[in-house]
C-alpha cells in the first residue's frame, strides 16, 4: 500500500462519523461592498513606512530618476511602458541574481492594490516581471493606476488569478521578531516608493 | 416571584455569608426564595479535572432537584457556566438523551445572580448601601463562559455610599482554575501575585466578585500578605442596607 | 489488512519535537524562576495584544469573518479526502510533484532524498512549524546537509543552540540585548561593534544571509495554505526571507500538514483578513508569496509538495477533538494566555506551545505522552475569544482531561467526593465533620501535598461555624424576627415579571 492510499484511508476512517457541515456563512463585507478610498490607501502605505508620490504618467520617469543617486542603475521589467522608463534604465532579460541585486532600484507596475490594508499585489505580468527582480534591489518603486485600487481583500481576491505567481506587498521588508515591535528593512527592499498616478 | 436557590457547594460549606446574602437580597426585593435541600454540587470540579463519568450523578441530581422550578439562581458565574455549557454534554456522553435534554432545559432556566436581577427581575438599583472603597474582579467564567458582561458593575454603580474603583487588567485570570491551583501551584501563585498587585494598587478596602471560588483564592493571597483588603461576594454588597 | 493499516495513527516516538522530557509543572517551575524570561514575555505579549486589538477593532465584520473561517475549516475536514486529491491533481498539472508522508520519519526521508538528488549539501529554510514538528533539521544534518534557518527569530534560535518558544516569534523569550550577545558569539563575520538597536540587528541578519540566499540551490518551506481548486500554495511572512527562498533556488520543497488545504481561491479572502490581524497585529503582513506548481522562467523550476499526516488523522478521528485542526498558527491564543505569559513556550515541551499546543500536541501524540498539557490552563477562556477560527480551546482541554489516565489517589478522592455529593444527608454530615482548618492547623498551613501547593502561597478561609444549609434549616424552624422585608427600591418594577 502506498503512503498516499494509507493516508487517504486513514482520513476516511477518521471521518467515519460522516460529519455534515453546512455551507459557510459569509456575512462579512463581500467584494464590491464599497468603493475604494485612495486616501485610505495612502494613509495605510505611509503607516507602513512606504513613501507615496502622487504624480502624472508623464512625471514617472523623472520622479524615479530623482529617487536614485546620480547615475544610479534602475532595473525595469521588459514590458514596462516606455514612457515610465527613466533614462539609462536596463531591462530584465533573464539577468543573473547578482546583476539584479546590483541595481540601485527596480521600477514595476502592479496588478491590484487594497486600500484597507495598504497592500499592493504583483502578478508577474510583463509590466511587473519575474518575482525576483522586485526582491533583490534595495529600492522598489511601484507605479499604481487609480483603477487598480480596490477597497478590500475580497475585492482583490476577486480580481486576481491564483494561478499566476503573486507577491503581496505591504510596506517595505520588516520584522516583528525583536520584542514584537515592527522594524523595517530586513531581506527584501528596505525602501518602498509608490507612485500613485493622478491621470489613470 | 418564586425563585429556587442553588447555593453551590463552596458557598454552602465555606462561604455561607454569600449564600445568606443572596437570600436576604431577593427577599428584600419581595421575592420568595426556596432552598431545595436535595442539592449538593454542580460537578464542575469533577468535569474540569477529567471525571465526567463521576460527575454524571451530580448532573442528574441538579436537573432533578431544580426541574420543578421556573427560575433558579446561582451566586456563581462559574457554576452557572458549568450548568449551562457542560451539563448537557456530560449527560449525553455518559447518561442518555432524555437526561441531556432535561439538563439543557433546566440550564436554560438557571441564572447567575446579576443576570437574574437585571434580565429577569429587571432591577438595577437594589436599594443597597455600602460605604466602602470597592474594586470589582470580573472572574473568567462570569466574563467568558456565562458572559454576564457589565451587569455586576451596573448593579454596583447603583449602590449608595460605594466608592467603586476600576481594577487594572481586570479581565486577567486570578490563577485559581479549580484543580489548576493544585496541579500547577507555582504558575497559579504567579498569576495570583499579579492580580493582588493590581488589587492593592487601587487602594480599595474590598475586592468583590461574583464567584466565591476566585474570592477564596484572591482572599487567601491577600490574607497571607496581610494586604489589608477584604474579599466580599457581590451578593453581600447588594444585600447591605443602611440598617444592616 | 488495508483497513487495519489505514487506521488513524498518532505521531511516532523518537523523532520530531512533539514531546517534552519533563511534565509541564516541572518545566514551568524552572521557567517561573527566570525573571528575565518573564519580563521579556510580558513585554512582548502585552505589545502584541495591544496592536492586535487595535487593528481587529478597525474591521466592522470581524465576528462574521471568524464565523466564516470556522465554518470553512470545519468543511475542509469533512471533505478532506476529496480536497487532497483535487489539490494533488492541480499541483501535478501545474508541474509540481506531490509526495505523501504518513509520519515524521517518512517526511524526513522524502525531503532528505530530494535534497540529495539535487547534489546540494545545503538548504535554505523558511520558518515552518511542520518541519520543526518532524525534526527535519536534525534529519538533514544526519545526512550531511546543512539547513540554514533564514527567518530572523529562527536564526536567533539556531545560532543560540536554543529551542523555539512561540509559534510566530520563536525567539520571543529573548530581548534585544540577548539577541545582540548571540549574534556576537555565533554569527560569522559579524561587526564586533554591533549594538542592540533592533534595526541594526536586522541589518546584521541581512548581511549575514545575503550571500547564502544567492548561492543556495534548494529551499525548504512550509505553507500557510494550499488551494484545492487552483493548486496554489501560499506563505505569509514579513522579512522577505520567504520570498528569497520561494523565488531564488532551482528546487523548492514544501512540507505541509494535510489539514492546511482550503477548498477555493475565494476562501483566501477570509483567511488573509483573519491571519495578519490575529498574529502580528498588522492590517497585512509585509509579504505574501503565492505560487502554483512551476512557472517557466520565474522562480524554482522544480517544485515538490510533501503532504504530512504525522498524527493528524488521529486528531481527525475524534469528532470533538478535531476542531484543533482548524488552527491557522496565528498564535493569538499564546499572546492572551496568562499561563503562557508566565511560563513561556519551552514549558510545553512541544513545538506547539500555549493553549493550542495544550490541545494539539496531546492529540497528535496520544494523551498518554503529553498527559500534563491539558491541565496547563486555568480554563480562563481568553484563548477562545482570541481565536480567529473560534476553536473552543477550553472545552477541548476539558474533553482531553477526561481522556487522561488519572493518578490512583486522585481517582479515589474524586470518586469518594462524587459518592458523598450524591447523598445529601451524608454530604451535610461530612460538611459538619470536615473542620478542615482545625485538622490542618491555622489557615491550612499544615496540609499535606497536593493541598500544600495551595497553602504555599495562600491561606485557607476560616471554617465557618455553620453551613448555609444548617442556617437555612434553623431559620425555617425559628423564623428571624427581623426578617420583615424592607421596602425594595423599585418593588413595582421588580414584580413586573
Amino acid at each position: 500500500m502506498s503512503s498516499r492510499e494509507l493516508i487517504l484511508d486513514r482520513v476516511r476512517a477518521a471521518l467515519r462519523d460522516a460529519p455534515v457541515v453546512a455551507e459557510a456563512p459569509r456575512d462579512y463585507r463581500p467584494a464590491g461592498a464599497a468603493p475604494p478610498d485612495l486616501d485610505v490607501l495612502v494613509d495605510r502605505l505611509v503607516d507602513y513606512k512606504a513613501e507615496v508620490h502622487r504624480v502624472a504618467s508623464a512625471e514617472v520617469a523623472a520622479t524615479v530618476a530623482g529617487l536614485v543617486a546620480e547615475g544610479g542603475a534602475v532595473l525595469v521589467p521588459p514590458g514596462l511602458p516606455e514612457m515610465w522608463r527613466p533614462e539609462g534604465a536596463f531591462a530584465d532579460d533573464g539577468l543573473a541574481p547578482d546583476r539584479i541585486a546590483a541595481a540601485d532600484a527596480v521600477l514595476t507596475a502592479a496588478a491590484v492594490a487594497v486600500a484597507e490594508t495598504g497592500t499592493i499585489v504583483l502578478d508577474a505580468s510583463p509590466d511587473q516581471g519575474r518575482r525576483v527582480i522586485s526582491l533583490l534591489p534595495d529600492v522598489h518603486v511601484i507605479v499604481l493606476r487609480p483603477d487598480q485600487v480596490v477597497a478590500s481583500v475580497p475585492d482583490a481576491i476577486a480580481r486576481l488569478d491564483g494561478r499566476r505567481p503573486l507577491t503581496w506587498i505591504s510596506g517595505p521588508s520588516a520584522t516583528s521578531d525583536i520584542e514584537l515591535n515592527r522594524v523595517e528593512g530586513v531581506h527584501g527592499p528596505r525602501h518602498l516608493h509608490v507612485l500613485l498616478l493622478t491621470d489613470g | 416571584m418564586r425563585i429556587a436557590f442553588f447555593a453551590t457547594c463552596l458557598a454552602d460549606t465555606l462561604f455561607p455569608e454569600a449564600a445568606k446574602a443572596t437570600v436576604r437580597l431577593l427577599e428584600r426585593l419581595g421575592h420568595e426564595v426556596v432552598f431545595p435541600n436535595q442539592q449538593t454540587c454542580c460537578g464542575q470540579m469533577h468535569i474540569n479535572t477529567g471525571y465526567q463519568k463521576e460527575a454524571l450523578p451530580l448532573v442528574r441530581r441538579y436537573a432533578s432537584t431544580f426541574d420543578r422550578y421556573d427560575v433558579t439562581v446561582v451566586p456563581s458565574g462559574s457554576c452557572a457556566g458549568s450548568i449551562r455549557h457542560q451539563h448537557a454534554m456530560v449527560a449525553s456522553a455518559y447518561g442518555d438523551a432524555g437526561l441531556a435534554s432535561r439538563a439543557a432545559d433546566v440550564a436554560a432556566r438557571t441564572y447567575e445572580l446579576s443576570e437574574l436581577l437585571i434580565d429577569v427581575l429587571k432591577v438595577e438599583d437594589v436599594g443597597a448601601y455600602y460605604p466602602h472603597r470597592v474594586t470589582y474582579h470580573p472572574t473568567c467564567h462570569s466574563l467568558r463562559m456565562t458572559r454576564v458582561g457589565d451587569k455586576p458593575l451596573r448593579l454596583l454603580r447603583q449602590v449608595r455610599g460605594i466608592d467603586l474603583v476600576e481594577l487594572p487588567a481586570a479581565e486577567q485570570c486570578c490563577g485559581f482554575g479549580g484543580t489548576f491551583a493544585l496541579k500547577n501551584p507555582e504558575t497559579s501563585t504567579a498569576m495570583l501575585a499579579d492580580k493582588i498587585t493590581d488589587i492593592v494598587s487601587t487602594g480599595a478596602d474590598v475586592c468583590t466578585a461574583g464567584d466565591t471560588s476566585c474570592l477564596m483564592h484572591i482572599g487567601g493571597g491577600l490574607s497571607r500578605l496581610r494586604a489589608g483588603v477584604r474579599t466580599v461576594h457581590l451578593a453581600e454588597i447588594l444585600a447591605s442596607t443602611e440598617s444592616s | 489488512m488495508s483497513t487495519f493499516l489505514g487506521m488513524p495513527t498518532t505521531a511516532p516516538r523518537g523523532v520530531g519535537h512533539l514531546r517534552g522530557d519533563r511534565t509541564f509543572p516541572e518545566a514551568a517551575r524552572d521557567a517561573l524562576k527566570n525573571d528575565q524570561l518573564r519580563r521579556n514575555l510580558r513585554h512582548a505579549t502585552t505589545t502584541i495584544r495591544g496592536k492586535s486589538g487595535k487593528v481587529i477593532a478597525e474591521l466592522p465584520d470581524w465576528q462574521s469573518l471568524r464565523d466564516a473561517g470556522s465554518a470553512i475549516k470545519a468543511g475542509v475536514l469533512a471533505q478532506l479526502p476529496e480536497l487532497l486529491e483535487q489539490l494533488e491533481a492541480r499541483v501535478t498539472e501545474a508541474g509540481g510533484v506531490v509526495h505523501w508522508a504518513a509520519d515524521a520519519n517518512e517526511a524526513n526521508a522524502i525531503v532528505t532524498g530530494l535534497v540529495r538528488q539535487t547534489g546540494s549539501d545545503r538548504v535554505i529554510k523558511v520558518k515552518s512549524m511542520a518541519t520543526q514538528e518532524i525534526g527535519l533539521n536534525e534529519a538533514l544534518e544526519a545526512a550531511g546537509i546543512t539547513p540554514v534557518e533564514t527567518d530572523l527569530a529562527e536564526l536567533i534560535v539556531q545560532l543560540g543552540h536554543d529551542k523555539p518558544s512561540h509559534i510566530l516569534v520563536p525567539a520571543i523569550h529573548r530581548n534585544r540585548s540577548e539577541i545582540r550577545d548571540i549574534f556576537l558569539r555565533a554569527m560569522p563575520g559579524v561587526d564586533p561593534a554591533l549594538t542592540d538597536d533592533p534595526p541594526v540587528l536586522a541589518a546584521a541578519a541581512r548581511r549575514y544571509l545575503r550571500e547564502t540566499f544567492l548561492s543556495t540551490t534548494v529551499a525548504v518551506s512550509g505553507a500557510n495554505f494550499a488551494i484545492a481548486d487552483t493548486g496554489t500554495l501560499g506563505v505569509v511572512e514579513s522579512e522577505g526571507n520567504g520570498r528569497m527562498c520561494l523565488t531564488l533556488p532551482d528546487t523548492l520543497i514544501t512540507v505541509m500538514g494535510i489539514e492546511k488545504v482550503l477548498p477555493t481561491w475565494r476562501d483566501l479572502e477570509v483567511f488573509l483578513q483573519l491571519l495578519p490581524r490575529s498574529s502580528t497585529g498588522e492590517r497585512m503582513n509585509p509579504y505574501t508569496t503565492m505560487w502554483t506548481g512551476v512557472t517557466p522562467g520565474d522562480g524554482p523550476q522544480k517544485f515538490h509538495l510533501v503532504l504530512l499526516d504525522n498524527g493528524r488523522t488521529a486528531v481527525l478521528s475524534d469528532p470533538a477533538g478535531r476542531q484543533a485542526l482548524h488552527c491557522i498558527r496565528c498564535s493569538a491564543c499564546l499572546n492572551v494566555c496568562p499561563v503562557y505569559e508566565r511560563t513561556g513556550g519551552h514549558s510545553y515541551g512541544s513545538v506547539y506551545p500555549g493553549p493550542i499546543g495544550a490541545v494539539l500536541s496531546p492529540q497528535l501524540t496520544g494523551v498518554a505522552d503529553n498527559a500534563s498539557l491539558p491541565y496547563a490552563s486555568s480554563l480562563c477562556g481568553a484563548c477562545f475569544d482570541a481565536c480567529p477560527v473560534k476553536i473552543d480551546i477550553p472545552s477541548l482541554l476539558v474533553h482531553l482531561r477526561n481522556r487522561v489516565r488519572h493518578p490512583a489517589a486522585e481517582r479515589a478522592a474524586m470518586a469518594a467526593a462524587a459518592y458523598t455529593m450524591d447523598r445529601p444527608k451524608l454530604y451535610a454530615s461530612a460538611q459538619r465533620a470536615a473542620k478542615l482548618a482545625r485538622i490542618a492547623g491555622r489557615r491550612g498551613r499544615g496540609l499535606p501535598p497536593p493541598l500544600s501547593g495551595w497553602t504555599a502561597g495562600r491561606d485557607l478561609p476560616e471554617f465557618p461555624k455553620q453551613t448555609f444549609r444548617d442556617w437555612w434549616a434553623e431559620r425555617a424552624s425559628h423564623p428571624e424576627p427581623a426578617s420583615h422585608p424592607e421596602p425594595a427600591s423599585h418593588p413595582e418594577r421588580a414584580e413586573e415579571t
